[in-house]
């Protein structure tokens, strides 16, 4: 028998050991995790079976009976009593419509180097050995959305007066924002001050140029109302005053350069949407299937991150005026369906747009989707940044950091990391959801699969499972695709502690 | 010891004889709610001082810390801090901050940076400094916390210890003329808070002005120049440290040091 022990001093150092190995390997795990009990066994055996008639069934229907050669529907329908699964020859011969919609064969080119362009700088952006990550991201949010544009409409954009003076008004505001983040140069500076005052001014004058309607003005071959003209007028000298502010200031010629790189961008942009390249137009109601589907759910990721991220920010903001129209934003959008925000789109989006400004259809959809998934972004990021502790907060806030590194290089990193898998999320949402612009009219690529279910040349019986099988694939191909990788991200991103 | 930001600090000798004050309170209240949390505070802290505060819990020491370096917001009275009064005035709060580095209970790493990000982040994005400048800088405050090679670790992969005493080194990367440590050993295991001291004490016999509210009543007899005691977000009585221990004069002090002096 074992005495009760008082007293114990231990004599030898005890060596680690390794685990007990009964429990390893296939056989090992087989075991413990499906034939430990008799009823374990009959139930693994009972979903084996199971298991092996769905996927006989499945072979059956997609390879075994399917009809992969012939050229029209005749081949794909059941002679006699034998069978007929999948009708493979409906997507390979309908697989350029699928993918381009009608959008004309010699111009199919310019939807491939798009594609491309997007793969290569998605990818450079997305592999974290890939370095340059910085010019990478620019050219894929900053030049790559007009590359993309003129390439897939032809370009040859005309802009109207009020419009560039719309635009003109933005880069003085854009100046307005810049430079002072860029620089010591602030508002208590008169000419800085007078920058201010000018781009308010600008801002009336197009709400007053939006009620008149005589454009009259000619200049720089374009025409303006009066009011039109003096936003522009307005807006250019904004931006002079904040560079020459800048100029006055010793040593500011770096800033004065920064003063200008807003107004230029902007103007860039406008002539490289207006400049003629050549490329035959192509109108949107061509274009179609996958095309149609990256176009929405791509700018719509790109546009509902950034935004939703903002409507988050402005919804935890201490200004009262900031977090109300961040909630009535979201709750707006949150709370009306997407095919009702879709059908919105296309009939009051007009109603609220100055005379003259007209959006095409594809574009309308491309706000809506946009809007609606940044109102629920905003609620994931919300949940990401609500799991920050305050600790965090202060001590960014006592190292004296702005609100906005704050946010950059403390909060958000922190926040985002924790919401991958909801940010994902949506993203896949918004993916799927997108086959919803068939509702109005828009033909992407489970509606040109649909359509194609029409064509009298193809219909039998299995071509509408042929063809939703062969679009969810595709879906899904995508869907999985982000979700692998966003699990890659969140791996990677773990520093395993909190 | 190795101290590269001396130069900088001692352009600014001119302006620091200007105010000899460090940090000044003068009747300042401030409620929570209903709460009265700050009871007419009246505290002047020279430069250089050494200010231990101490007092049970709820009693307002740390918010009145915080108070300096508006973490927390007085609602009446005046708060002036490097000769800068602290209002809403957001610039200079700012200008505040950057002088008066703060270390906290929980650390408060940013546990998605390394060690060296951590220490250079602020001397980077708010003092401007080049990149190699800071983690030189960073390298020599973490070689003086004795924890140079965990640099390139990440705050979880550290102990609580070597935590606090990044925290310390991170705060000091900023090069402040006034350091405010909020209970910077309550969070630690007992073998670990006297390398944490270690760090406070020589940082006191530098002559750097430290506000400290802390328990560790061994540190205050050691360094501190004044002991203030709080009760009731009120000071209830202050002494220097042999006279504050030896012989306390208000009712709550005494029954306050017999239960933390056993």
């Amino acid at each position: 028998m074992e005495e009760h022990v008082t007293r114990y001093v231990s004599e030898e150092f005890k060596q680690p050991l390794p685990p007990p190995a009964d429990n390893a390997g296939i056989i090992g795990t087989a075991r413990k995790n499906l034939f430990a009990t008799p009823l374990d066994a009959a139930i693994s055996l009972v979903t084996l079976l199971v298991v092996v008639w769905a996927v006989w069934n499945l072979l059956g229907w997609a390879l075994f009976d399917a009809v992969f050669s012939g050229s029209d529907r005749t081949a794909c329908v059941a002679t006699g009593d034998s069978e007929v699964g999948a009708c493979w020859i409906f997507v390979s011969s309908k697989f350029l419509q699928f993918i381009y919609g009608l959008y004309p064969d010699p111009e199919r080119w310019r939807v491939n180097t798009v594609f491309a362009l997007l793969a290569i700088l998605t990818a450079g952006l997305l592999i974290p050995s890939v370095p340059k990550k910085g010019l990478n991201a620019a050219l894929l949010l900053g030049v790559f959305p007009f590359v993309a544009f003129v390439l897939l409409t032809g370009g040859r954009l005309s802009f109207s007066g009020g419009q560039v003076a719309f635009f003109a008004m933005l880069a003085a505001f854009g100046t307005l924002i810049v430079v002072p983040s860029r620089s010591d140069l602030d508002f208590e500076r008169p000419l800085m001050r007078a920058a201010a005052g000018l781009a308010v001014a600008a801002v009336l004058a197009l709400l007053l140029s939006a009620a008149s309607s005589r454009a009259g003005i000619a200049f720089l071959g374009l025409r303006f109302t009066a009011f039109s003209l003096s936003a522009l007028v307005l807006s250019a000298l904004s931006i002079l005053s904040v560079a020459s502010a800048a100029l006055q200031r010793g040593g500011g010629g770096r800033v004065a350069a920064t003063a200008l790189l807003v107004p230029v961008l902007i103007a860039a942009a406008l002539a490289v949407l207006s400049v003629d390249f050549g490329l035959p137009e192509v109108p949107t109601h061509l274009w179609g299937g996958l095309l149609v589907t990256l176009v929405v759910s791509v700018t719509g990721i790109a546009t509902s991150l950034p935004l939703g991220i903002l409507l988050a920010l402005g919804r935890r903001s201490d200004m009262p005026a900031v977090r109300l129209l961040s909630v009535i934003f979201i709750e707006f959008w949150r709370g009306v369906p997407l095919i009702t925000v879709l059908f919105m789109a296309q009939f009051m989006l007009p109603l609220f747009m100055p005379d003259g400004v007209s959006f095409n259809q594809l574009l309308r959809a491309l706000v809506g989707v946009a809007l609606f998934s940044a109102a629920y972004m905003a609620e994931v990021v919300r949940g990401g940044l609500q799991a920050i502790r305050k600790g965090q907060y202060e001590a960014a806030d006592a190292m004296a950091l702005s609100y906005w590194q704050k946010m950059r290089l403390i909060i958000l990193p922190q926040a985002l990391k924790l919401v991958i898998p909801g940010i994902v999320n949506t993203f896949i949402g918004l993916f799927k959801d997108t086959s919803l612009v068939y509702i109005i009219g828009l033909a992407d690529l489970l509606g040109t699969v649909r359509r194609g279910f029409n064509d009298p040349n193809w219909i039998t019986p299995s071509t509408p499972a042929t063809g939703l099988v062969f679009a969810a694939f595709i879906y899904w191909l995508f869907c999985f695709g982000m979700s692998r990788y966003s699990i890659f991200m969140e791996r990677r991103l773990d520093t395993g502690h909190k | 010891m190795a101290e590269p930001n001396r130069t900088v600090r001692s352009t600014n000798a001119g302006s620091e004889a200007l105010h000899e004050v460090g940090v000044e309170l003068i009747a300042v209240n401030k409620w929570y709610g209903e709460f009265h949390v700050l009871r007419d505070i009246n505290l002047k802290v020279k430069r250089g001082e050494r200010i231990v505060v101490c007092g049970p819990s709820g009693s307002g020491k740390s918010t009145m810390i915080r108070c300096m370096n508006r973490l927390e917001e007085h609602q009446k009275g005046t708060i002036i801090v490097d000769g800068i009064e602290l209002t809403s005035d957001l610039k200079k709060i700012e200008e505040v901050r950057r002088e008066v580095g703060m270390v906290f209970q929980h650390f408060n790493l940013f546990p998605h940076l390394t060690i060296l990000e951590n220490c250079t982040l602020a001397p980077i994005w708010v003092r401007k400094m080049p990149k190699k400048q800071a983690e030189e800088v960073a390298m020599s405050y973490l070689e003086r916390v004795k924890i140079p090679e965990q640099a390139n670790k990440y705050p979880g992969q550290l102990s609580g210890g070597q935590q606090q005493r990044v925290a310390i080194a991170r705060s000091l990367c900023m090069n402040p003329k006034i350091m405010l440590f909020d209970e910077p050993t309550s969070a630690l295991d007992p073998e670990m808070i006297k390398e944490v001291l270690d760090v406070m004490v020589g940082l006191a016999e530098e002559g750097m002005t430290m506000i400290c509210v802390t328990h560790e009543m061994g540190f205050a007899r050691q360094v501190a120049d004044r002991v203030i005691f709080m009760d009731a977000g009120q000071i209830v009585e202050q002494n220097v440290p042999e006279e504050f221990f030896t012989n306390p004069q208000h009712e709550r002090t005494k029954l306050f040091l017999s239960q933390i002096l056993h």
